[in-house]
């Protein structure tokens, strides 16, 4: 089975008197609240979903994160992974210092072992990390409502963030990878995405299974931007359609409980190597992968890879062209494969389809599957 | 060299076939003997801990116990999914 990122799964999870005493010990300890992606980023440090990390970024790794897509010790590493003080307090946690962090109604869920607080330039880190300063994309609306002060050091887990959704499909990479090696499959292709499932991505998931032992469905159910399709949505639509369109003993679907950050190709690379994390061998990259508007060219996440070398990677990209319904090759197809026109393929933006269901319209069967339409109907009416 | 009392040493019997190898093996290395090339390539082996102290060992899921592995299957079934 493939390494996870950096060689070893990470397990910062404690259990039995361990978890008792460090719970104990929280009590006596300052308190920081997390927002929802530090949430979701702490229960994935901890489950090891973000190897090699231990905890959230100490400023050497941030800097080098954010400058040159490396952790401090040259491994790729293409996303901060940070955590940002909430109080005049936390601005004064120093090196050896320990602090509690909890949930929104105050459960203590981990302890941070602090080895440094530091001060950060949020115009410079969107610049870098999301390529661009305007105020309409979403993650740098997200770095200006939060401190420029972060806090890095290593996490403990004593408690998991509580779930009540999608509980039954909340799997860790240790159990992805148990379940992968039970199945047989060597070779696991990895799906990520934030939007319903169209034709055009059940076409490329099929593209990949046919090269592939199995395939790993795994959209995000994170933070998203409020006119996203809610994820409650989304995995109703993948349920459906893997109950009629999809052989059972080929495909798992699991949620990824990471926030978006619409970084688009530092997004693809971060996208990828959790997914190794998962037990994943290959990893689907389509057009413009987490992006947003128009920040990102069509195929930025495809090219980004080429900065490093594929063994720095080490889960192999598939990378798809734009996908389709073509009316005159009667089939699905991507413009590396149909030679016809646009006015002969079926493709509609998220933006239209929004305005197709408010109107009480359904999407083509070229573009969604009926099945899907009428979810994505009901959900919208 | 300090002659080693007898009395401190044990024989160990390898094959043969096993003995003679090694023996061409060591030509041109220093080690002056079969018995001195095992006793050092032991030797290594030993300072590590063995696979009965360790409470991880390798498997194709990864670094988990024996009882992980349990509660992840079980979970996995649990959900559906085995």
């Amino acid at each position: 089975m493939i390494h996870p990122h950096g060689g070893r799964l990470v397990n910062r999870m404690v259990s039995g008197e361990a978890r008792e005493q460090l719970a104990k010990r929280c009590d006596q300890l300052p308190k920081l609240a997390l927002n929802q992606r530090e949430l979701a980023d702490l229960e994935m440090i901890a489950a090891g979903a973000m190897s090699p990390l231990e905890g959230f970024l100490t400023e050497s790794d941030y800097r080098s994160v954010v400058n040159s897509m490396r952790l401090a010790n040259g491994m790729v590493w293409s996303i901060p992974v940070a955590l940002s003080a909430k109080s005049d307090d936390h601005r004064q946690l120093k090196s050896g210092d320990e602090v509690a962090l909890v949930d929104e109604a105050g459960r203590a869920l981990a302890v941070m072992a602090v080895d440094d607080c530091y001060e950060v330039d949020h115009d410079y880190e969107a610049q870098m990390v999301l390529r661009t300063n305007d105020d309409g994309h979403p993650g740098v609306q997200y770095l200006q409502s939060i401190s420029p002060v972060y806090i890095g050091g290593t996490i403990t887990m004593i408690r998991r963030p509580e779930h009540k959704d999608f509980v039954r499909h909340r799997l860790e990479p240790k159990e992805t990878r148990v379940l992968f090696s039970t199945r047989g499959w060597n070779r696991i292709a990895a799906f990520q995405t934030r939007n319903p499932i169209h034709r055009a991505h059940e076409y490329l998931q099929k593209c990949a299974l046919e090269v592939t032992d199995g395939l790993l469905i795994h959209p995000l159910v994170g933070e998203t931007k409020s006119d996203d399709i809610p994820a409650d949505v989304r995995m109703r639509c993948y349920e459906e359609l893997i109950s009629k369109y999809y052989p059972s003993d080929r495909v798992v679907l699991s949620v990824f409980p990471a926030a978006m950050r619409y970084a688009g190709p530092r997004e693809a690379i971060f996208h990828a190597l959790v997914r190794k994390n998962y037990g994943c061998t290959h990893f689907i990259v389509g057009r413009d992968h987490a992006g947003v508007g128009s920040y990102y060219g069509t195929y930025d996440a495809h090219a980004i890879f080429g900065e490093f070398e594929p063994q720095e990677i080490d889960i192999t990209p598939l990378f798809f062209d734009h996908a389709f319904f073509c009316r005159v090759c009667g089939n699905m197809a991507t413009t590396k494969t149909c030679p016809h026109g646009k006015d002969e393929h079926v493709f509609l933006s998220g933006t239209k389809v929004r305005e197709m269901l408010g109107k009480g319209e359904l999407p083509p069967a070229e573009f969604t599957r009926p099945e899907v339409a009428k979810l994505l109907a009901e959900a919208s009416g | 060299m300090v002659a080693r009392d007898p009395s401190e040493m044990v024989t160990l019997k390898i094959p043969r076939p096993l003995y003679e190898r090694l023996g061409q093996l060591i030509e041109g290395t220093g080690f002056r003997s079969v018995t001195e090339f095992a006793t050092y390539v032991l030797r290594d082996l030993a300072s590590h801990p063995p696979p009965a102290q360790r409470p991880e060992k390798e498997l194709a899921t990864g670094r988990m116990t024996d009882a992980e592995l349990a509660a992840a299957r079980e979970r996995l079934r649990e959900l559906g999914y085995l």
